[in-house]
C-alpha cells in the first residue's frame, strides 16, 4: 500500500458528514449573514454610493464578501474539524492508523476546501438575486476560489493544531483574519484611501487575494493579476510547509 | 524460546517526555505470536507509554520496534495495518452511529468495505440491535464494546487492549475474556495491560511486571507462580495456643483465630521446605492438628512483593 485511498475518503467522508448533520451552522447561516450584507450595502447605503470603477457598488463588494465568507469558513471548518478529536481524544485513532500526514491533510483540508468552496458558489448565486453581475474571467474565478479554500483550509489545519481551547480556535480568525479582510478592500477599492494609507494597504496580505479574485469578476483590481496570484501561492506554500513541519515534527499531536 | 521470529520486538526502547520525564527507561520485549501477554504495574508505571508507542501515538526517543517483521517508524504503513488498539479512554464520536464509527475505522485502516464483516463483528459484541443508535446514547459499557469493534474492524493480527478492565461490569468482563480466548484461537495476538491481577492470572500466557519504567520481569505465568510462588500451610489445631512455643521460633510461624490455627508460609521451590521437620516437630510437642492445607499464593501476591522490594530497592 503507498496510497491509504479508504483512510482519506473514511476522513474525507466523516468531516463532509458533520457538515451535512449541522447543515444549518454550515450552510444557513453564512447565506443569511451574506443577505444581510447585501441588503444593508447593496441596498440601502449601496444606492446612495457612487459605482466604482464603472460597476455598481452592490456588485461590486460581491467579490469581497465573498472571500470574507470563505476565509471565516475555510479557517473554522479545517481548525474544528482536526481540533475537535484532538479535544475529545479521539485523534488517537486517526494517530494509529496507516495514513501518512500528508494524506491526514488532504482528508481535512480537502473537506474543509470543498465545503467553504460549495459555499462561496452558494452565495455567489444568493447575490446574483440581489445583484446584476457579471464574471468577465469565469476560469479564473474558479482558480481562486479553490485555491483560496484550500489555502484557508491549510491555515485552519494550523490553528487547529496550534490551538490548546476554543478561545484560541476563535482569536485568530476574529483578531487577525477579518479585520485585515474589511481593511483589505473587501467593501472598497483601495484607489478610494489617501495615498499614505493606500501605501500601507499594500502590507495587507488579502488586499492581493481580494484584489485577484475581484478581477476575475470584473477585469480590474487593485494590483496586477499576476501580483495577486503570486501572493496566493506564496500564502499557500508557506502554509504548507508549516503543516509539514507540524508533522514531521509531531508538533502538538504527538509526545 | 520458539524459534520463529516475534510478532513484535522491542529493542533498546526509551521514551522521556518533554517534561523530562522518563517514562520508560529501557525495555526490550518479543511477543510471541498467538499469546496473550498482560503488561502489569501500577499506575503511571509506563504500561500506556509503552503500548502507546507500539501503536504509534507517542514518538519514542530511542529504540527499535518492529510489528510483524515492518520497522513501526519506516515502514509504518504495513506495522499499523496490523495492530488494533483498544485504549483505556472511552473516546467517542459522540454524534455519530455505531455502523459509522466503525465502517469509519475499517475505512481508515485502508481495507475496502466488507458490509458483512462488519454485521458479524457488530453481533460478535451484541452491538448489531444498537448499529443505528448515536454513541452518545451508549452505556459505558456498550461505548467499550465499540471501541473493541473498532479496533479489530480492519482485522489486526495483534490487538493491543489497555486497560479492557476499567470500569466495565462483571459481565462484560467475561464477555471480553471470551473474545479474547476466541480472537487467540483465529491467530491474533493479544497485549493487555492491567492492574487487576485476577485478569492476567485468567487469561494470560505470559507475564511482564512493569515498574517505573523499567520492565523488571518477563516470565510464563504459570512458570513465574511456581518460581516466585510461596505456598502457605494453615494447620488447624486441636487444642488453641496462647504464643508460639520457643522450640517453634525456627519456622516463623504466625497464630490465627485466636490461637486456633497456626500459619506456616514457605519456598514451595525451595529443597528443604522446611514442613516436614515443622509436623515431626509438633509431634515431639505434642501439639495435635485436626486438618491441614497448603495455598499457592497468587499472581496478586506475588506482584505486591515484587513491587515491595523493587520500590524499597530503587
Amino acid at each position: 500500500m503507498t496510497f491509504n485511498g479508504y483512510g482519506v475518503w473514511a476522513i474525507y467522508r466523516f468531516e463532509m458528514a458533520r457538515a451535512l448533520r449541522t447543515i444549518w451552522q454550515s450552510i444557513v447561516t453564512p447565506v443569511i449573514t451574506t443577505a444581510l450584507y447585501f441588503v444593508v450595502f447593496g441596498g440601502a447605503i449601496g444606492s446612495r454610493m457612487q459605482e466604482v470603477g464603472g460597476v455598481p457598488y452592490g456588485a461590486f463588494i460581491v467579490p469581497g464578501l465573498i472571500m470574507l465568507s470563505l476565509f471565516t469558513q475555510s479557517i473554522f471548518n479545517a481548525s474544528f474539524g482536526i481540533y475537535f478529536p484532538k479535544f475529545t481524544g479521539t485523534i488517537y485513532e486517526i494517530l494509529s492508523a496507516p495514513v501518512s500526514s500528508l494524506e491526514i491533510v488532504l482528508a481535512y483540508v480537502g473537506a474543509a476546501a470543498t465545503k467553504s468552496a460549495v459555499l462561496g458558489l452558494i452565495i455567489l448565486a444568493t447575490a446574483s438575486f440581489f445583484v446584476p453581475l457579471q464574471i468577465l474571467h469565469p476560469f479564473w474565478m474558479m482558480a481562486f476560489l479553490i485555491l483560496i479554500s484550500v489555502t484557508f483550509s491549510l491555515f485552519g489545519f494550523i490553528i487547529g493544531v496550534w490551538a490548546d481551547g476554543f478561545e484560541q480556535l476563535q482569536m485568530i480568525p476574529m483578531l487577525i483574519v477579518t479585520p485585515l479582510t474589511f481593511l483589505g478592500g473587501a467593501f472598497y477599492s483601495i484607489d478610494m484611501l489617501p495615498e499614505g494609507w493606500r501605501t500601507v494597504t499594500l502590507f495587507n496580505p488579502i488586499v492581493y487575494l481580494i484584489s485577484g479574485f475581484r478581477w476575475a469578476f470584473y477585469g480590474q483590481g487593485d494590483v496586477s493579476i499576476g501580483v495577486s496570484l503570486t501572493a496566493t501561492l506564496g500564502f499557500f506554500a508557506l502554509c504548507l510547509a508549516i503543516v509539514m513541519w507540524m508533522f514531521k515534527t509531531g508538533y502538538r499531536l504527538k509526545n | 524460546m520458539p524459534a520463529i521470529a516475534p510478532v513484535i520486538a522491542i529493542e533498546g526502547l526509551t521514551k522521556t517526555y518533554k517534561s523530562g520525564h522518563q517514562a520508560l527507561k529501557r525495555v526490550d520485549l518479543n511477543i510471541n505470536k498467538g499469546e496473550i501477554f498482560a503488561l502489569l504495574g501500577p499506575n503511571g508505571a509506563g504500561k500506556t507509554t509503552l503500548i502507546s508507542i507500539v501503536c504509534g501515538i507517542v514518538t519514542p526517543t530511542t529504540g527499535v520496534i518492529t510489528a510483524d517483521g515492518h520497522d513501526i517508524q519506516t515502514d509504518f504503513r504495513a506495522a499499523r495495518t496490523k495492530i488494533g488498539l483498544v485504549p483505556q479512554e472511552l473516546t467517542t464520536d459522540a454524534f455519530e452511529t455505531v455502523m459509522a464509527t466503525v465502517t469509519f475505522s475499517r475505512g481508515l485502516f485502508g481495507k475496502a468495505p466488507n458490509p458483512a464483516f462488519i454485521e458479524q463483528l457488530l453481533k460478535d459484541l451484541t452491538l448489531w440491535d444498537k448499529r443505528d443508535a448515536k454513541l452518545r446514547t451508549l452505556s459505558g459499557g456498550m461505548k467499550r464494546r465499540v471501541m473493541i469493534a473498532k479496533a479489530l474492524s480492519h482485522e489486526p493480527d495483534i490487538l493491543f487492549l489497555d486497560e479492557p478492565s476499567a470500569g466495565v461490569d462483571v459481565e462484560l468482563r467475561r464477555d471480553m475474556w471470551v473474545m479474547v480466548r476466541r480472537l487467540r484461537e483465529r491467530g491474533v495476538t493479544i497485549i493487555l495491560t492491567t492492574h487487576y491481577i485476577e485478569e492476567a492470572e485468567e487469561m494470560a500466557d505470559r507475564v511482564g511486571v512493569i515498574l517505573k519504567g523499567e520492565l523488571i520481569l518477563v516470565e510464563e505465568k504459570t512458570a513465574l507462580m511456581k518460581k516466585l510462588g510461596k505456598k502457605t500451610l494453615t494447620l488447624n489445631l486441636t487444642e488453641p495456643l496462647t504464643a508460639i512455643p520457643a522450640e517453634l521460633s525456627d519456622w516463623g510461624l504466625t497464630l490465627k483465630t485466636d490461637g486456633g490455627e497456626l500459619e506456616y508460609s514457605f519456598d514451595a521451590n525451595a529443597d528443604d521446605t522446611g514442613v516436614p521437620s515443622l509436623i515431626r516437630r509438633l509431634e515431639t510437642l505434642n501439639i495435635g492438628f485436626k486438618d491441614l492445607n497448603t495455598r499457592q499464593s497468587s499472581l496478586e501476591d506475588i506482584f505486591v512483593s515484587l513491587v515491595h522490594t523493587n520500590g524499597t530497592a530503587a
